[in-house]
């Protein structure tokens, strides 16, 4: 009996030894998701003061203008995309006069049988260009200059540097994806220290019983006379036998259990990563990383509604009608076309019906860059989706996000209201933007 | 707790106290008695029969069901178009202008329309006829274009035919008839379009033997004959009843029912605001009202006096005598009538001459005669009545659809042709051209479904539905109107112009030929355009046109109708009667039963009695107690040998020994949501006189056996006793004081008494922003339900059904709550018992009224009703879990609970259960689910999607920008919705002079501080009540 005991008492100093090696692990874990937290944190803050503009004038408006109408055929180097490369535009061309008439209507003007407009048009397979009679004459004169400065080395470097900024902007926009991989870092370091902290354990456990079988208690000779065997299997069987060790394995294993359960539950219908097949294998990357084709050239809804809608074919149209024909994978628009069949594309992102969301809310009315919420598409050869699109992900960036009330009217009084109570931003969760009927309806 | 000294009932049950009501005025969720109810899994579930083996197995089942649901998610296809067409884009809705023009009804409409489907039916403010107004039957109509009921194609017989076979034998058998020289019939309701017109003539040129027979169920054709022997002139008038300072109408359900309903509610309307709502004006015109059954109209008049309608006649014919002693006019011989208000009324009639307007609904030509001398007498032609501007709502002639069934059944007639027409159905004489009609050599009806006619018809060439069609359509003469596709053909159906004109062998587009036809007539009326084509292309977007618009109307008539002669006729035909009599009409809700396979429409409670799902023999209370008949007895109602059985329904208002009853209903061959609902009362209408009489005096009413419950939705959510609920008062003491029959309750503190919401427990909501309000006028308010449709298209609110409706289920966000009322003293039992038997009526709007203090939110256990800080109260249905706290704690009974899931549910077999159905659903909105609390949101979604539109374009809402589905779809402007923090917005402006007068909140004691105000109902009522208590009594004793 007082063997036992004192065994107990042993055995109970070195249990209370791993306790506290548990209750430290788990201090350490909670810490450590604070740190995520405020990393978090952080991480929205550049996104803020990312999207400053630099000086405006002409060049800045030309180059939206060649973004949003010409960047679909015309690169400003001296490379062919659909239509000859710009590079040099203002000294092939006979006159500036001659160049905005060609611009606005190159048809009628090969029509009047200008001999350089029928040499163009002849040099690049007669195909006809678009016409722009909404263009102005300083909208034309601004883009050349930005084709002008763009196509000249430096300027490039330049505007490579603009660009940069933005997609740093945009990086620093998408928190959470950021917070992706140092999230992933955090869990496995907590892992392998739980996992460390249990071998540990176990390895003590181990240490306790072999060093009472190696050693057998000299004070009592009975003991003694067991074999080594013995004594390991009592070790063991006590061990076995100790309800607080089997109360302690028995809550960790329910505790491991259940935040396996809850994690589980709460991904339920979570895609985050979800990149299907798609019917046609359309390269986002060629398309938005290589050619810099503007997203609401194809996604034609995103300024205006609650769809950012797929193109239809006809758009694929307008540069397909041209360009790489003969791909086998192009040849399925053109299948789609001829048998009036619409392509069936795999929704990628798939809100639940009970959620409300509209595009032109966050990227006209809020100016967020699509790839706040859809990561770095122009570098994805294959659609998947990044975000989590679950509602904590969405009151996050609500929580985080200032309200872009620049220009627009409609907010001038709530940021009159909220200059007069707060010296902070003025974020989109100030203005109800934690509201359940703001998307929920 | 009374505000005023009237006592309010929402049903005779209330007023008896009976023990059923007492029960269930108690409890909101009633168990309802599920004896009847098939489709319940109370008893799987919840009931005491469960078996615990049971309700294990369903629990394993539902478990096993989710782990395999939520192993792999579904893969979702995004599909997009072809090619776009360049200005519409998903999820943006896409208007256009359009016409309703269904058997005569009219309505200028803009169709909402997403990704090609229209989904919601608006009205257009740019018709000066409707003015942006809509009725039930114009919101309910975008689901009837989804109907699973319809044909998908032409049939010969039963068979399934294509259209060139169609054609081929049509035309063969056409030549035929023409060749033999035997007539051929065209007969359709109502023809309201030019056009169309035109189409039938060209078909005669070709088929001389053809003739046009127009015909409606519920006619008019007697007041088309008097107007002819009156004036010259066989048409219908306009009538301008905002002109108008006192009104009598003689059985004229003129705001339900009677010719051009959505124009006169509108009409009425202007003339009974007062206040800030009517231009600050302080007077509003009387109406007087004689009717046999309580119609909507009846239930807003000033006075109101139930007659029998063997008494119609003499009643018109008195008041022309009385008038005429007093204007100078030969009074006529006809037997003395003592009513109620008679003296009155022609007194009144008297004093406000010029601007007074007699109408009445008889369709017997003498009785209209003396109408119009009656009129002509007031001096209301060119000033409330203008006969130079005919209208075109209801052109059927009564003789020639006579004439017509006579020849069917001498067998003189070779084809006839049924377009927006079921006679057999809806005829008096239906029943005798069933019998004659497979002996016409060629039948062929234009139904878009095998109806009662069409399917005794030989051939069934399905015409669509009118938002697939081309049309035009002139209601008022020099009005003109277009009606333009919102969606594509769906099934394979053929507009009933071009098949005439493929028949007639010309060529058969009928855009084309609308569009010649517009060039030919309407262009030269029109000025300031610079081509045919911009002209039509502005037409088009305008969806009317209105050359007519600017002239003045012209002046009076010269009335030349023989008025002995009209009144012996009166005389021979009304005789007091002691036995039973009979009165029909026609519903405002499902109306002649064109549109009866709605379930919009079926599920619209009836204004007055507030039954849906059946039509019922109306009697009154004291009638009933004669025959110890108790409501939903089953009773036979027999006139001219012909019988059906039918629940009563004891309606207050009914003069006593007459028996109303609503036609439209009991169609056998409608679809699934028609088919054995109430039954068919069209057979005991006659032809009298060669005018369709809806009226019998020898009608007998035994009592049957059995009982068959009617769904009423009147008694569910009452007010638990509390009174301030509505608040009225009388025109004089409103002008003395704008506060009169306001109700300001104190609440007792240590100070004294102080207003309720001076003392609170909460902190209140600031509404920094927005704070979206809604001001409702009662003295507008006709009761329509049109709201209630609106409510239901937009939100996508689900049709539960007769049986649902009768387990207090209903779903409706927005109900019109009718309340009956007397003078008497709440303590004057005798003088309630009177009251009862004619009670006033007050219509009251009641949704989700926005609480600022809301009891709602403060007890649900999950946060699923919150607060917004644009004073929303807002409901999350993916939140809720169903303890149905907030709809106990509601004081004013509007949340409603999913008990079923109703979508995709074979035992609610709606639209909601088919893919064709589900297209009216608006996407914006949530289809919910079974087990959460749904109610009113203040077209939340409209508030959402109108403020992107102003950030969109950087700038502030426009005042009045957002409208509610309820306040834009309402006819006569009853609602007003808007942002009380913008001072330029109409419901500011109105709050700003109302709050110190009409305006009140429902329950303002309980200060919970509603966003919702009202304004009090004032009756334009002389001020002896007393007096008038005492007389009423006197002549009921």
């Amino acid at each position: 009996m007082l063997i036992n005991s004192k065994n107990i008492v042993h055995k109970m100093s070195r249990f209370y030894k791993l306790c506290v090696a548990i209750v430290l692990s788990l201090t350490l874990l909670v810490s450590s998701s604070q740190v995520k937290a405020q990393d978090a944190a952080a991480g929205g803050a550049p996104a803020a003061d990312a999207a400053a503009p630099a000086g405006g004038g002409d060049v800045e408006k030309g180059k939206s203008l060649f973004t949003n109408n010409c960047a679909q055929c015309h690169a400003v180097t001296a490379e062919k995309v659909v239509g000859p490369g710009l590079k040099g535009i203002e000294e092939r061309a006979p006159s500036k006069d001659w160049l905005h008439k060609w611009i606005r209507n190159s048809s009628a003007l090969i029509a009047s049988g200008d001999a350089y407009a029928n040499q163009v048009f002849n040099a690049n397979g007669k195909v006809q260009m678009s016409s722009f009679p909404n263009l102005s004459d300083a909208d034309i004169d601004g883009i050349l200059a930005y084709v002008d400065q763009a196509s000249k080395p430096a300027a490039v470097a330049s505007v490579a540097g603009a660009d940069n900024t933005k997609n740093a902007g945009g990086a620093g926009g998408a928190g959470p994806s950021t917070g992706g991989p140092s999230e992933l870092f955090t869990f496995v370091l907590v892992a392998l220290l739980i996992v460390m902290l249990l071998v540990l354990g176990v390895l003590l456990a181990i240490v306790t019983i072999l060093s009472k079988a190696v050693t057998p208690a000299t004070a009592d000779g009975t003991l003694a006379a067991s074999s080594f065997g013995q004594r390991l299997k009592t070790g063991l069987s006590d061990a076995f036998n100790n309800p607080t060790l089997r109360s302690i394995v028995i809550w960790l294993f329910l505790l491991v259990v259940t935040k396996a359960t809850i994690d589980g539950a709460y991904s339920v219908g979570v895609q985050q990563g979800y990149a299907p097949k798609q019917p046609i294998a359309y390269s986002h990357k060629l398309h938005a990383g290589q050619y810099k084709i503007d997203c609401n050239y194809c996604h034609t809804g995103a300024q205006k509604g609650k769809s950012a809608t797929i193109p239809s074919a006809n758009i694929c149209m307008n540069c397909h009608g041209v360009i790489k024909k003969e791909s086998p994978e192009i040849q399925k628009i053109y299948t789609a076309i001829e048998k009036n069949q619409p392509i069936e594309w795999v929704r990628v992102h798939n809100l639940p019906d009970l959620a409300y969301f509209n595009h032109a809310q966050h990227v006209n009315v809020g100016n967020v860059a699509c790839q706040t919420c859809h990561g770095e598409i122009e570098k994805m050869e294959v659609v998947e989706q990044r975000s989590s699109l679950t509602m904590g992900w969405c009151i996050d960036c609500h929580r985080r996000t200032e309200v872009n009330t620049k220009d627009n009217a409609y907010y001038d009084k709530l940021v009159a209201l909220h200059k007069k109570e707060s010296k902070d931003a003025l974020k989109v969760a100030n203005i109800g933007g934690l509201e359940c009927s703001k998307c929920h309806y | 707790m009374e505000n005023t000294s009237k006592r309010y009932w929402k049903g005779v049950e209330e007023l008896r106290n009976d023990a059923t009501f007492v029960k269930n005025a108690n409890s909101e969720f009633a168990n309802p008695d599920l004896s009847e109810s098939s489709n319940d899994l109370d008893g799987l579930l919840g009931g005491s029969n469960t078996q615990r083996r049971d309700f294990l197995k369903v629990m394993g089942f539902g478990m096993a069901a989710v782990s395999l649901a939520a192993c792999e998610a579904p893969v979702h296809k995004a599909i997009p178009y072809i090619n776009k067409p360049e200005f519409t884009f998903p999820s943006i809705s896409d208007y256009y202008a359009s016409t309703y023009s269904e058997n005569g009804d009219y309505a200028a409409v803009l169709v909402e329309t997403r990704e090609g489907r229209p989904i919601k039916i608006e009205g257009n403010p740019q018709s000066s006829i409707t003015k942006g107004g809509t009725t039930a039957r114009v919101q309910a109509s975008v689901l009837s274009l989804y109907d699973i009921d319809k044909l998908k194609g032409p049939k010969r017989g039963e068979t399934d035919i294509d259209w060139s076979t169609a054609d081929r034998e049509v035309v063969n058998q056409l030549n035929a008839a023409a060749a033999k020289g035997a007539g051929i019939r065209i007969v359709t309701s109502t023809i309201l379009s030019p056009a169309t017109k035109a189409v039938v003539a060209d078909f005669v040129a070709k088929y001389p033997t053809a003739r046009h027979i127009m015909y409606d169920a519920n006619s008019v054709f007697g007041l088309v004959q008097a107007n002819q022997t009156s004036f010259g002139k066989a048409v219908v008038p306009s009538y301008d009843f905002s002109k108008a300072e006192t009104i009598v109408s003689v059985g004229a359900d003129f705001l339900g029912t009677w010719v051009a309903p959505l124009e006169f509610m509108n009409a009425y309307a202007k003339g009974r605001k007062i206040g800030a709502v009517g231009n600050g004006k302080k007077t509003m015109s009387r109406h007087y009202q004689f009717e046999t059954g309580l119609s909507m109209t009846g239930a807003n008049a000033d006075y109101r006096t139930p007659i029998k309608p063997s008494q119609e006649g003499l009643v018109v014919a008195a008041l022309y005598n009385k008038v005429a002693a007093k204007l100078g006019g030969t009074a006529v011989g006809t037997p003395s009538v003592t009513v109620e208000h008679l003296d009155k009324a022609a007194a009144d009639l008297a004093k406000s001459r010029g601007k007074a307007l007699v109408v009445s609904g008889s369709n017997d030509p003498n009785v209209q005669v003396i109408v119009n001398a009656l009129n002509n007498l007031l001096g209301s032609y060119g000033s409330t009545i203008d006969i130079n501007t005919p209208v075109n709502y209801r052109q059927g002639n009564d003789q020639q659809m006579n004439a017509f069934i006579n020849e069917a059944k001498a067998g003189q007639v070779g084809a006839v042709l049924f377009f927006g027409a079921n006679p057999v159905y809806d005829h008096p004489r239906g029943a005798e051209l069933a019998e004659a009609l497979p002996k016409i050599a060629l039948s062929v009806s234009f139904a878009d479904r095998a109806d009662e006619t069409a399917s005794l018809s030989k051939f069934i060439t399905p015409a669509p539905h009118y938002l697939e069609c081309w049309n035009d359509a002139e209601p008022k003469q020099g009005y003109y109107s277009l009606t333009q596709p919102a969606i594509t053909l769906i099934f394979k159906t053929r507009q009933f112009q071009s098949s005439l004109l493929t028949w007639a062998g010309k060529p058969a587009d009928y855009q084309v030929y609308l569009k010649n036809f517009w060039r030919t007539t309407r262009y030269p009326q029109a000025t300031g355009f610079s081509s045919f084509e911009a002209f039509w292309v502005q037409s088009l977007n305008d969806g009317v046109f209105e050359p007519n618009k600017a002239a003045a109307a012209t002046g009076g008539a010269s009335f030349a109708g023989n008025v002995a002669q009209a009144a012996a006729g009166i005389a021979q035909r009304y005789k007091p009667t002691t036995g039973m009599e009979l009165s029909l009409y026609e519903s405002v809700g499902v109306g002649t039963g064109a549109f009866a396979n709605n379930p919009w429409l079926q599920e619209l409670p009836d204004p007055v009695s507030k039954a849906c799902w059946d039509n019922y023999a109306a009697l009154s209370q004291k009638t009933a107690n004669d025959m110890k008949l108790a409501q939903n007895d089953l009773v036979t109602v027999t006139v001219n040998g012909k019988s059906v059985e039918l629940p009563v329904l004891i309606q207050p208002g009914q003069a006593d020994n007459t028996v109303s009853i609503a036609v439209g209903y009991g169609r056998e061959k409608a679809g699934k949501s028609a088919n054995g609902v109430g039954k068919n009362a069209y057979p005991f209408a006659s032809v009298t006189n060669g005018t369709v009489n809806f009226a019998s005096f020898t009608a007998t009413v035994a009592k049957a056996s059995g009982r068959h419950e009617i769904a009423q939705t009147q008694t569910h959510d009452t007010v638990m006793g509390r009174r301030a609920v509505l608040q009225e008062s009388k025109l004089a003491s409103y002008q003395k004081n704008p506060k009169a029959g306001r109700y300001e309750p104190k609440v007792q503190t240590s100070v004294g008494p102080t207003d309720p919401t001076d003392i609170t427990l909460w902190n209140g909501y600031g509404k920094p922003n927005h704070s979206w309000g809604m001001v409702i006028d009662l003295n507008s308010c006709v009761g329509c339900g049109t709201c209630v449709v609106a409510c239901n298209a937009e939100n996508n609110i689900q049709v539960v059904g007769r049986q649902e409706v009768l387990n207090r289920r209903e779903m409706h966000w927005m109900r019109i709550d009718r309340y009956y009322s007397s003078d008497a003293e709440a303590e004057d039992f005798s003088g309630l018992e009177v009251a009862s038997a004619n009670p006033e009526i007050t219509f009251q709007p009641m949704l989700c009224q926005h609480c600022s203090n809301a009891p709602c939110e403060t007890v649900c256990p999950v946060l699923a009703t919150t607060h917004s800080t644009e004073g929303l109260n807002q409901m999350t249905y993916n939140r809720c879990v169903g303890t149905r706290y907030c709809a106990n704690n509601c004081p004013y009974k509007v949340r409603r609970f999913n008990w079923f899931k109703y979508h995709d549910n074979d035992n609610y077999d709606y639209h909601f259960n088919n893919d064709l159905g589900k297209m009216v659903i608006n996407p914006d909105v949530t289809v919910r689910s079974r087990g959460v609390i749904e109610k009113c949101s203040f077209c939340v979604q409209r508030i959402q999607e109108t403020k992107l539109t102003a950030k969109k374009e950087r700038r502030r809402l426009a005042p009045d920008e957002v409208q509610t589905a309820c306040s834009q779809a309402c006819p006569t402007d009853a609602i007003t919705f808007g942002d009380m923090n913008n001072p330029e917005s109409t419901i500011s402006k109105i709050l700003v002079e109302e709050l110190e007068g009409r305006a009140f909140h429902v329950l303002e004691e309980i200060n919970v501080r509603p966003q919702i105000s009202y304004l009090t109902k004032i009756r334009n009522k002389d001020e002896e009540a007393k007096h008038n208590e005492n007389a009423r009594q006197e002549t009921n004793a």
